[in-house]
C-alpha cells in the first residue's frame, strides 16, 4: 500500500514539474493514474489534500495560481521549477562527515526524520563521506517529551498554544496560554520560552511538566517572535556567581569532589586534616556539597555560608533523630 | 505508513539525480551510498520504472535497467537535480551544526564552519526557525579531554583514567579501551572496556580527574558490547537495595532525576518513593545533600547512618546534639534558621 502511495506521489511530482501551465484539480486527477482509480470525487479530494501537504512538508515548492488565458478562474497547481532544486553547492568529504554527525544529534521523532531526509538529499550530490575522523563520537540530545514536536511546529508556524502545566509544588495542573518563541535544553531537560498570555509576560516552561496535549488556539503567523533572543541565557535565569573564596578543613583521605573544585589544598596536619580553598560560584550547590561530605568537611568561612551549612545539617538531623551510635 | 511513503519519495527524488550522473554504478555501491539494502534498491528501481509524465506510455516512463548488476537510468527530465531542503530538514542540520560548533575539541573546526556557511545558504527561510531552537551539549566538557578521547578512538589507543566516584568518595585508577564518546541526558560519557573490571563501563567526563594516553593498544575485546541506552543509563539488578524515601517539595527533583518506583503522594506535598541502588552507602550522603528535604524511611540502618553523620558533623561545628544531651522529644536547636522543615 505504501509503494502504491509513493508511486502516486512520484507521478504527481513529475506531472506538476513537467507542466508549463497551471493544472486544475480535475486535470491533475486525470494525469495521475493512481487518482483515476479513486472511488469518488470526495475520496480524490481527500487524497489530493493529503498529498499536497506531504509534498510541502518535503520542501517541494507547490504553488497555486491562475492563467490569464483561462476562461474560468479555477485555481491551478504546479511546482516552481526554479525553486525546486537544491542550490549548486559542493561539500567536501570532511564537511559531509560533520553534516552526518549533525544530523544524528536528533534521535527521536520530531527532527530525526527530517535530518535523515536532508542527508539523503545531500548524498545525491555525490560526495562520499569519510567517516574515520569521527568514529565513536556521538553528540546526541533526546527529545522524548511528547510536547516537543507540537511546540516546535508551533514555534515554527508562530501559532499560540494552550496546555496543562503542573509545577512541582502544585497538586493539580493549570491551563496555560502561550505564544511560543523558542525551545532550548538545559542538560537533559527541554524548556519552551514564550509570551505567557495569562500573565502577559515572558515565561519559561519545562516540557516534562506539560500534561496531555498541546493545542493550537489561532492560525499560523499570529504573532512575532522577538529577534536576538538568547534562549539558553533566558532559561538559565540570573547568574548565581559568588566570587568569594570559601575556606574548609577536610579529611586528608576524603572529599574527592571538593578537591576537584579546589584552588589550593594545604598540607596534612598531624590529626589528618587539610585546609582547602575554593571559589563559591553557586552558594546553594556548594552548601549541598559540603553537607553531603558529613563530618569529613568543615566550612570555616564565610560565616553566612557556614550558618547555612549548619542549618542544613540540623534539618537532616531532625529528619533522622536516631540515637548516635 | 504515511511517513514511510514520504520518506521513500524523498529518497527516490534524491536517488534519481545521483544515478543519472553515475550511469553503470554497481547495485551494491548505489545501495551503500543511500544506506539501503540491494533488495530495497531493486524495489525502488521497479517503482521508478513505472512512473513518468502524464500519458504514461512507454516513452513517458523513466527508463531503468539493472539486470546486469549495474544501474542505468534515463528519461527523467525535471528530476535531474536533488530537491531543495525542506524547512524542518534545514532546521535539523543547522541546529545540529551549531550545536557541534559549540563543542570544542570534538571535530575539525574548519569543516563545521564551512558546512554551516553552505547549509545556511541553502536553508532560506528556515534560518529564522533555526534561531528559535537551541541545543547545548557543552555541560561539563573540556576541550582537551574531548580531543584526547577522540584521538584515542581514532588510533585505538588505551587510556589511563583517574576517576571520581562521588557516591563512594573515592578516586579510582583505571585503564580503558575506548568504545565511544557519547552524550546521554545532556551529559558526556566515555564508554569503554575497563581492564580492571573486565567489563564495559560508562564514565562521566565531568568526574574525570586526570586522563592520559597509554602506549598500548586500545582495541576493545570482541565481547565488549556497547550498552543499549535507549531506556536510560540505569540497569536494575536483583542485588539492588530498595530504599524508601519521603521527599519534600525541595527534593521532588530526585523523583525525576533517579529512576524511582511506586510514587505515592502524601499530605503536605510529600512524595513517597522507592529507589533502587547497587551502592546503598550512597543513600545517607544523598540525605545529607538534600538538607532535610528528604527523609530516609527504610532500610533503618541507612536512616540511622544519615542521622549519625549529621550529628557528628554538627559536633565539628561546635553544635550540641540534643538527641544526646537535650531534653527528650525536642530537637529545636538554637541559632539555626532558614531551611524548611519536612
Amino acid at each position: 500500500m505504501s509503494a502504491n502511495r509513493t508511486e502516486r506521489l512520484l507521478n504527481l511530482v513529475i506531472c506538476l514539474l513537467a507542466t508549463r501551465r497551471w493544472l486544475t484539480k480535475d486535470q491533475v486527477r486525470h494525469a495521475v493514474p493512481q487518482y483515476t482509480t479513486s472511488e469518488s470525487p470526495e475520496a480524490f479530494d481527500r487524497m489530493f489534500e493529503r498529498d499536497k501537504e506531504d509534498l510541502r512538508e518535503l520542501g517541494i515548492p507547490l504553488v497555486t495560481g491562475t492563467d490569464s488565458t483561462w476562461f474560468d478562474d479555477e485555481i491551478g497547481y504546479r511546482i516552481d521549477r526554479d525553486a525546486y532544486a537544491l542550490p549548486e553547492i559542493e561539500f567536501t568529504a570532511p564537511e559531509m562527515a560533520i553534516l552526518g554527525l549533525a544530523s544524528k544529534v536528533w534521535q527521536e521523532a520530531g527532527l530525526a526524520g527530517p535530518a535523515a531526509r536532508a542527508m539523503t538529499k545531500l548524498r545525491a550530490l555525490g560526495v562520499e563521506t569519510d567517516d574515520d575522523t569521527l568514529v565513536g563520537v556521538e553528540p546526541r540530545i533526546r527529545t522524548a517529551e511528547p510536547a516537543f514536536a507540537p511546540l516546535y511546529t508551533a514555534t515554527r508556524d508562530k501559532t499560540p498554544v494552550t496546555f496543562q502545566y503542573r509545577k512541582p509544588r502544585d497538586q493539580t495542573p493549570t491551563t496555560r496560554h502561550l505564544q511560543p518563541w523558542g525551545l532550548a535544553n538545559r542538560g537533559r531537560w527541554w524548556y519552551v520560552v514564550g509570551h505567557d498570555l495569562d500573565r502577559d509576560a515572558a515565561r519559561v516552561f519545562r516540557l516534562s511538566r506539560i500534561h496531555g496535549a498541546v493545542r493550537r488556539t489561532a492560525p499560523p503567523d499570529s504573532y512575532r517572535i522577538p529577534e536576538g533572543l538568547d534562549l539558553h541565557q533566558i532559561i538559565a535565569g540570573p547568574d548565581p556567581t559568588d566570587p568569594r573564596t570559601a575556606t574548609l578543613r577536610i579529611r586528608h583521605d576524603r572529599c574527592a569532589a571538593l578537591r576537584l573544585r579546589a584552588t589550593t589544598v594545604g598540607p596534612t596536619d598531624p590529626d589528618g586534616w587539610q585546609e582547602l580553598h575554593l571559589t563559591i560560584h553557586d552558594p546553594d550547590i556548594l552548601a549541598e556539597q559540603i553537607v553531603s561530605a558529613g563530618p569529613d568537611a568543615v566550612l570555616l568561612t564565610p560565616p553566612d555560608l557556614r550558618s547555612q551549612v549548619v542549618a542544613r545539617l540540623w534539618a537532616v538531623r531532625r529528619a533522622h533523630p536516631h540515637p548516635v551510635t | 505508513m504515511g511517513v514511510g511513503a514520504t520518506q521513500r519519495l524523498s529518497r527516490l527524488l534524491a536517488m534519481v539525480p545521483w544515478l543519472l550522473r553515475q550511469q553503470g554504478v554497481p547495485l551494491a555501491q548505489a545501495a551503500g551510498h543511500f544506506g539501503i539494502t540491494e533488495q530495497q534498491l531493486v524495489k525502488d528501481l521497479q517503482l521508478l520504472f513505472v512512473c513518468g509524465t502524464p500519458g504514461h506510455l512507454p516513452d513517458d516512463l523513466i527508463e531503468a535497467d539493472w539486470e546486469s548488476g549495474y544501474v542505468f537510468l534515463g528519461n527523467a527530465p525535471g528530476l535531474s537535480r536533488p530537491l531543495r531542503l525542506g524547512v524542518d530538514e534545514a532546521v535539523a542540520l543547522l541546529v545540529g551544526l551549531r550545536t557541534l560548533a559549540e563543542i570544542p575539541g570534538l571535530h575539525d573546526r574548519e569543516a563545521v564552519e564551512s558546512a554551516l556557511v553552505k547549509i545556511s545558504a541553502a536553508a532560506g527561510d528556515a534560518r529564522a526557525t533555526a534561531d528559535n531552537l537551541a541545543v547545548d551539549l557543552t555541560s561539563g566538557v573540556c576541550e582537551s579531554t574531548l580531543a584526547l578521547i577522540r584521538g584515542a578512538l581514532r588510533t585505538r589507543t588505551r587510556l589511563h583514567l583517574r576517576y571520581l566516584v562521588p557516591s563512594r568518595d573515592e578516586t579510582t585508577e583505571r585503564d580503558i579501551s575506548p568504545i565511544r564518546l557519547a552524550c546521554f541526558d545532556g551529559g558526556w560519557y566515555l564508554e569503554g572496556w575497563c581492564h580492571e573490571a573486565e567489563a564495559v563501563r560508562l564514565f562521566r567526563l565531568d568526574r574525570v580527574v586526570e586522563l592520559n594516553l597509554l602506549d598500548q593498544d586500545g582495541t576493545p575485546p570482541r565481547e565488549a558490547v556497547r550498552r543499549d541506552t535507549a531506556d536510560g543509563l540505569f540497569v536494575p539488578s536483583p542485588d539492588d537495595t530498595v530504599v524508601t524515601l519521603d521527599l519534600a517539595p525541595g527534593a521532588h527533583w530526585v523523583a525525576e532525576y533517579y529512576p524511582v518506583e511506586g510514587v505515592q503522594e502524601l499530605p503536605g506535598e510529600v512524595l513517597r518513593v522507592r529507589l533502587r541502588t547497587s551502592w546503598p552507602d550512597w543513600v545517607p550522603r544523598l540525605a545529607l545533600r538534600l538538607g532535610g528535604q528528604a527523609h530516609v524511611l527504610a532500610p533503618e540502618h541507612l536512616a540511622e547512618r544519615a542521622g549519625d553523620l549529621a550529628a557528628r558533623a554538627l559536633l565539628a561545628y561546635g553544635e550540641q546534639d540534643p538527641a544526646d544531651h537535650g531534653p527528650h522529644g525536642t530537637y529545636a536547636p538554637h541559632g539555626t534558621h532558614g531551611v524548611e522543615q519536612v
